[in-house]
């Protein structure tokens, strides 16, 4: 545990202008609205882990517990993280590479997405903060698991998403007991009203004046991809994009563990995955701007990336430009078609997030912007469960006899005719 | 006189008001006289070229004003002009 006497997560720091903010519950700079992010004492971590320590640890996200926002033992989620990295070598054959993995948190704990490690991180702290109410905006993972952390931690939550979101997304946070409120407009609508409800009620939003804690709970995909590789980076990483801060924050990670000691500095590229019908990040990248333009209306099955004003859309293409990476987008068409690639090659199925990734992988490789002979590892991060009508029908249906033997080989012959 | 919401790190500016009423034709109008009324307020808002800064987002009633036509939209006497920080969700 950390030295009370030194700690190593200090202040939270703004991005923009590096003024120093104490470790409460804000989220932007008084000055320029920069958003506040968590800073380290990186050279006393240096010298408090390596390797070894990491290791001996349990297998679970904090193990990296060091690199986190908050200040004593998690108390929220202790058992998030560390899901599999898998070696895709019949995906890498279908996509004409040669060293694919799948960083799989389609079997993240507890709810099944990437999003279990930010709020671990996020009601841990609300917790340090005394908050006892928690609540988000959200597309649809990130309601699922604050209602399922609140409700194993006994804190009251608020989930806010877009009234038309899939229903296992919506059932997935009803069944928590948690309060859900379904907005009528897009998710940017419902961000901007968490905005306005967190200026004026003591409650904690993950992703509103709880976010510089809850944004750095993604690190641990990076730290823990670095890892499982035999402590190496891989040379591309392909992440999907809704407001970009998954993508930042392995940038982030990957440059850390340099700065700790964990690692060997070493060349990587970060590239954004996007819809087409939500591409404000990757146009941007794609036309060589900053601006990121918001888009007004997602039109798109891929909604839990539909976010028309992403909040790290800036800071995402700078961190793609910094390592060299690209950003691409794809038709809904492609996603689908995404979805089953993975799913028949890997047995992994994947929510239409993990869809944008693999076809977006697929382009970028295609047009040799990733090179074929480098290692890659593709950011899958939720369950094909949760957005099953995406897929409903579009991958056959089953074939219906009686039970009768003469029957099935009736069938058996009829297939092998075809 | 059009209502103007006050997002809570800028408070402390307008004596911890929420909403204050300001007079202007256009939302750059209303930017100019906020901040007269309470001085600062401005350079929060708008970055030195005058541009409203990239993590400030203002909303005439419910539409973004950058789908709008961004300094120049028209503001009418019953409008609610809404200054949100930008930074938010995901």
């Amino acid at each position: 545990m950390s030295d009370p006497n030194r700690p190593f997560f200090s202040n939270l720091k703004c991005r923009e202008c590096g003024r120093l903010y104490p470790k409460e519950a804000i989220h932007i700079c008084e000055f320029d609205f920069g958003p506040l992010e968590a800073a380290y004492d990186y050279a006393a971590i240096r010298q408090s882990i390596n390797r070894a320590t990491v290791e001996s640890r349990p297998r679970t996200m904090w193990r990296y517990r060091e690199l986190l926002p908050i200040d004593g033992a998690p108390t929220v989620g202790a058992q998030v993280g560390f899901t599999p990295l898998v070696r895709a070598d019949r995906l890498a054959s279908a996509l004409g590479v040669d060293e694919l993995y799948i960083k799989n948190d389609t079997v993240n704990y507890p709810t099944l997405s990437f999003k279990d490690r930010v709020v671990s991180v996020a009601l841990s702290r609300a917790r340090e903060l005394g908050f006892e109410v928690v609540a988000c905006a959200s597309t649809g993972n990130l309601a699922n698991s604050v209602a399922a952390n609140a409700a194993s931690a006994g804190l009251k939550s608020y989930v806010l998403i877009p009234a038309d979101l899939e229903q296992s997304k919506v059932l997935g946070s009803l069944v928590y007991g948690t309060e859900v409120i379904g907005i009528h407009g897009p998710y940017d609508q419902v961000n901007r009203l968490c905005s306005e409800i967190a200026g004026k009620y003591g409650w904690g939003f993950v992703n509103v004046n709880l976010r510089p804690y809850y944004a750095e709970g993604s690190k641990t995909q990076g730290f823990e991809i670095a890892e499982q590789l035999g402590w190496r980076l891989p040379r591309h990483t392909v992440v999907p994009m809704a407001s970009g801060s998954l993508l930042t924050k392995i940038h982030k990670a990957y440059k850390e563990l340099a700065e700790v000691g964990l690692l060997d500095e070493q060349p990587f590229s970060v590239h954004g995955a996007q819809a087409a019908g939500c591409s404000p990040i990757s146009t941007a990248l794609k036309r060589g701007v900053d601006i990121v333009k918001p888009v007004s209306k997602p039109d798109t099955i891929v909604k839990s990336l539909a976010i028309g004003t992403p909040a790290d859309g800036y800071y995402a293409i700078r961190a793609m430009k910094e390592t060299g990476g690209h950003a691409e987008d794809c038709t809904d068409e492609e996603v689908i078609a995404g979805i089953r690639l993975l799913a028949e090659h890997e047995g992994i199925f994947a929510e239409t997030a993990g869809g944008v990734t693999v076809a977006c992988a697929k382009k970028l490789i295609e047009s040799g912007l990733i090179p074929r002979n480098e290692s890659i590892v593709l950011s899958i991060t939720g369950h094909g469960l949760k957005t099953s009508e995406a897929v409903a029908g579009k991958c056959g249906e089953p074939q219906l006899i009686n039970p009768s033997l003469r029957e099935f080989e009736a069938l058996l012959a009829a297939e092998a005719a075809a | 006189m059009p209502d103007i919401r006050i997002p809570a790190p800028l408070r402390k500016l307008t004596a911890d008001q929420e909403v204050v009423k300001i007079d202007g034709a256009t939302v750059g109008e209303i930017l100019t006289n906020l901040d007269a009324a309470y001085p600062g307020l401005g350079e929060r808002i708008c970055d030195e070229s005058g541009q409203v800064r990239r993590f400030v987002n203002i909303f005439l009633n419910d539409e973004d004003i950058r789908f709008l036509q961004e300094k120049e939209t028209p503001v009418k006497e019953t409008d609610e002009l809404s200054i949100v920080p930008a930074i938010a969700g995901g």
